[in-house]
């Protein structure tokens, strides 16, 4: 038995934080309460941190098969342990692509070998991501994928986007869409607007990202069925998502937190671990992401974890990859610049990072609660301290928050009631 | 004075004015070198610079090697096609390779924005940017300045007009970078869809009207339009743009009376200006490749120095 004592609990169902004692059995909270006096052979004392559900990730990268240099299974799911996530779902463009009843199993089996947090695959909606023919979504279902995705490859095609949204529906599979329309992104670097000319790269227009999130709300207002728009990251976005749920629309969304922490004049120096896609964006865009989070239009935070080799990032801004690594500081992040700054209560976060994103996926996670798996952090709130992407779990040490000061830090992870970080150390 | 000691000159941006007087001025006396018989200096005896282009270039390069040879430098030529950059050697190996082999200054040409910066991080050598795809050309810009300073005496309150392809011009950008600092003032005309947003914020003033652009200004500067805006849609046709901004001796009555005319080339005929403009008595365009030589000269002196002090 282990015990989690003293500890500032949100346990994801009430509407107030409580001190109590957590008891956990054989993976599962038994009890929670004050002064709970069991003999527990293991006792971590929370006294003065907060005692969370375990963060649930929508939207990772894993990087296996196929990509291992960049991260795989075990480096990864260390990471996210380490970033305070017990579940997470992960995108399907390895390579192979995760497009087949085969793949799901694959990365699931893998997941239960090497992994240390609970992997949920999203399987790709087109063969290949080609965005040609849809994938057997039945298959996918019952393998386990819990979400479709060409995330990295947008459905050009607004036909097949369509017969992919309304067959989805009819197997009740979720459609995650990368919103990009790359004829408008055409050789574009970072985002349009001022920085990109002072520093002579060519830019992308907010557009290339609102087209497309107009497209998918209108095709999913259309099939009245649901889709979850991927890393959102302009004013324009927020605001036609915001306009598409007072109207119905069974749209879901998820922002990254370098979406509400960083602009494109972090780009400056030709910065490749500034660069990402969606690029970054304003001051102003920054403002209506937190606005958006704040009323309730972006439901969920999601990392967009992407790590690369530090060959993909050390090269001319133009060949550099896109993504940045970040399992390690999405809590930090979040609550530095989201609930230091008043935009949401503690429990608003918590439900942003565990809860909300879990239903969107369906999957049984994101509370604390007696009879349930017992996947919990604890986190230090007072905790100051300077982001060192050398000390990151994950294989990409691609961040731009690298030496940044941030507040509030992951100290413990379990999952399944097994302790998989102890005082920052992942000790499995 | 030593107001520039820096490693490299990857741009204007950032540049103080007191650095953009030492080159300038020091270019004054590169030029009487370079234009004295024996063309002749040992400032540079003993180092070695190589010219790195991932980009055709003849003049650029031709520019950057007579300087350095007029002030007694080794010199070499490395010339990579522009497709291999994403396939072959990566940059930062290729200019540790040449670092190994005692090279003092890479005078580095490159299709991508922010390459020169990049090199600059990993080797110790001095790295000039000859321009960084649609970035900034640096030299182009100081040797511009010079031509300007030199026939008008000063770069305070002159009006210059920048007319062209602006979005894709890295001409365009060092000179706005450098003129403003200068106490220039810079207008900027062009199509809208050649238009980088904000420019204005970095300082020029934007037109759409060629004309008033033009009018009461002391430079035109025209720039090379590349015949590949029009096949990617930006321009319905030359002949069209050539209508809208054509630099042309009716519209060069709006300028003052003896009003500049300059080009960085390589020059369309007929496309951005006119013929009987280049060749025309208030045309500087062959002697801006003159200067070209003296600045290059000056900044060679003026990053090698450094080291030279720090032995000394």
């Amino acid at each position: 038995m282990l015990c989690i004592k003293n500890g500032m609990v949100v346990d994801g169902i009430s509407d107030v934080p409580y001190k109590a004692d957590i008891l956990i059995d054989k993976g599962k909270v038994i009890d929670i309460r004050e002064n709970i006096e069991d003999a527990a052979e293991e006792v971590i004392d929370a006294a003065g941190k907060w005692v969370l559900p375990g963060l649930v990730d929508a939207h990772c990268h894993l990087r296996e098969p196929g990509f291992e240099y960049k991260e795989d299974i075990s480096s990864g799911t260390r990471s996210a342990a380490a970033g305070g996530f017990t579940s997470v779902a992960c995108m399907a463009n390895t390579n192979p692509v995760v497009d087949n009843g085969a793949m799901v199993n694959y990365i699931k089996s893998m997941a239960m070998v090497k992994g240390v947090v609970k992997v949920y695959p999203i399987a790709a909606v087109t063969k290949g991501q080609q965005g040609q023919e849809l994938t057997e979504m039945r298959e996918l279902k019952e393998a386990g994928a819990v979400a479709l995705s060409d995330d990295g490859k947008p459905i050009m095609n607004p036909h097949l986007m369509k017969l992919a949204l309304q067959y989805a529906k009819g197997l009740d599979m979720l459609i995650i869409s990368h919103c990009e329309d790359l004829s408008l992104v055409g050789d574009g670097l970072m985002n349009e607007g001022y920085m990109s000319t002072v520093l002579g790269l060519k830019g992308i227009t907010r557009a290339a990202e609102e087209v497309m999130v107009a497209r998918d709300i209108i095709l999913a207002e259309v099939l009245d069925a649901p889709i979850h728009i991927a890393h959102v990251s302009t004013k324009g976005s927020v605001e036609l998502i915001r306009q598409a749920k007072r109207r119905g629309v069974k749209v879901t969304c998820e922002t990254a937190p370098h979406y509400f922490s960083a602009t494109d004049a972090w780009v400056d120096g030709y910065d490749t671990n500034a660069k990402v896609n969606p690029p970054l964006r304003t001051d102003e865009d920054v403002a209506a992401i937190k606005q958006g989070l704040k009323d309730g239009t972006i439901d969920i935070i999601a990392t967009d974890h992407a790590p690369h080799h530090r060959d993909d990032k050390e090269v001319e801004y133009s060949l550099a990859a896109n993504g940045i690594s970040g399992f390690e500081t999405a809590f930090s992040l979040a609550y530095t610049h989201l609930v230091e700054t008043g935009v949401l209560s503690i429990q608003e976060l918590v439900h942003k990072m565990s809860k909300g994103p879990a239903d969107i996926l369906k999957i049984d996670a994101g509370t604390i609660e007696i009879g349930k798996p017992a996947d919990i952090i604890v986190v230090d709130l007072h905790r100051t301290y300077t982001v060192d992407v050398s000390k990151f779990y994950s294989k990409g040490k691609n961040s731009p928050f690298h030496g940044c000061t941030l507040k509030g830090k992951v100290m413990h992870t379990i999952v399944d009631g097994k302790v998989i970080m102890k005082n920052e150390k992942i000790i499995v | 004075m030593m107001a520039l000691n820096r490693k490299d000159l990857l741009g204007l941006r950032g540049m103080t004015r007191a650095e953009l007087e030492e080159i300038l001025s020091t270019a004054e006396d590169m030029k009487s070198i370079l234009l004295s018989d024996t063309k002749k200096a040992s400032y540079l005896q003993g180092k070695s610079v190589v010219m790195l282009f991932y980009e055709n270039s003849t003049r650029t390069r031709f520019s950057f090697e007579f300087a350095a040879k007029y002030l007694g430098a080794h010199t070499a030529s490395v010339a990579v096609s522009s497709s291999s950059v994403a396939k072959g050697e990566s940059l930062i190996d290729t200019g540790k390779t040449l670092q190994s082999m005692g090279v003092d200054v890479i005078v580095l040409r490159h299709p991508m924005s922010g390459a020169p910066h990049l090199l600059a991080k990993h080797v110790s050598a001095s790295v000039i940017n000859a321009g960084d795809g649609i970035n900034e050309h640096p030299t182009q810009a100081l040797l511009d300045m010079f031509t300007i300073r030199q026939k008008k005496g000063t770069l305070e309150g002159v009006k210059v007009a920048i007319i062209g392809d602006i979005l894709h011009s890295r001409v365009a950008r060092s000179n706005v970078w450098g003129l403003t600092t200068m106490g220039a003032e810079v207008r900027v005309a062009g199509p809208t869809t050649l238009m980088p947003p904000d420019i204005e914020k970095m300082g020029a003033k934007v037109f759409y009207r060629v004309e008033e652009a033009i009018k009461g200004a002391d430079v035109v500067m025209g720039l090379r339009l590349q015949r590949e805006r029009q096949q990617k849609g930006l321009l319905p046709s030359l002949r069209e743009y050539t209508h809208l901004f054509g630099i042309t001796q009716e519209r060069m009555r709006l300028a003052k009376a003896d009003a500049l005319i300059m080009h960085p080339g390589p020059v369309n005929r007929g496309v951005e200006i006119s013929s009987d403009l280049v060749d025309g008595e208030h045309s500087v365009i062959n002697e801006q490749v003159t200067n070209g030589v003296a600045i290059r000269m000056a900044l060679l002196y003026l990053l090698t120095r450094r080291n030279r002090d720090a032995v000394h």
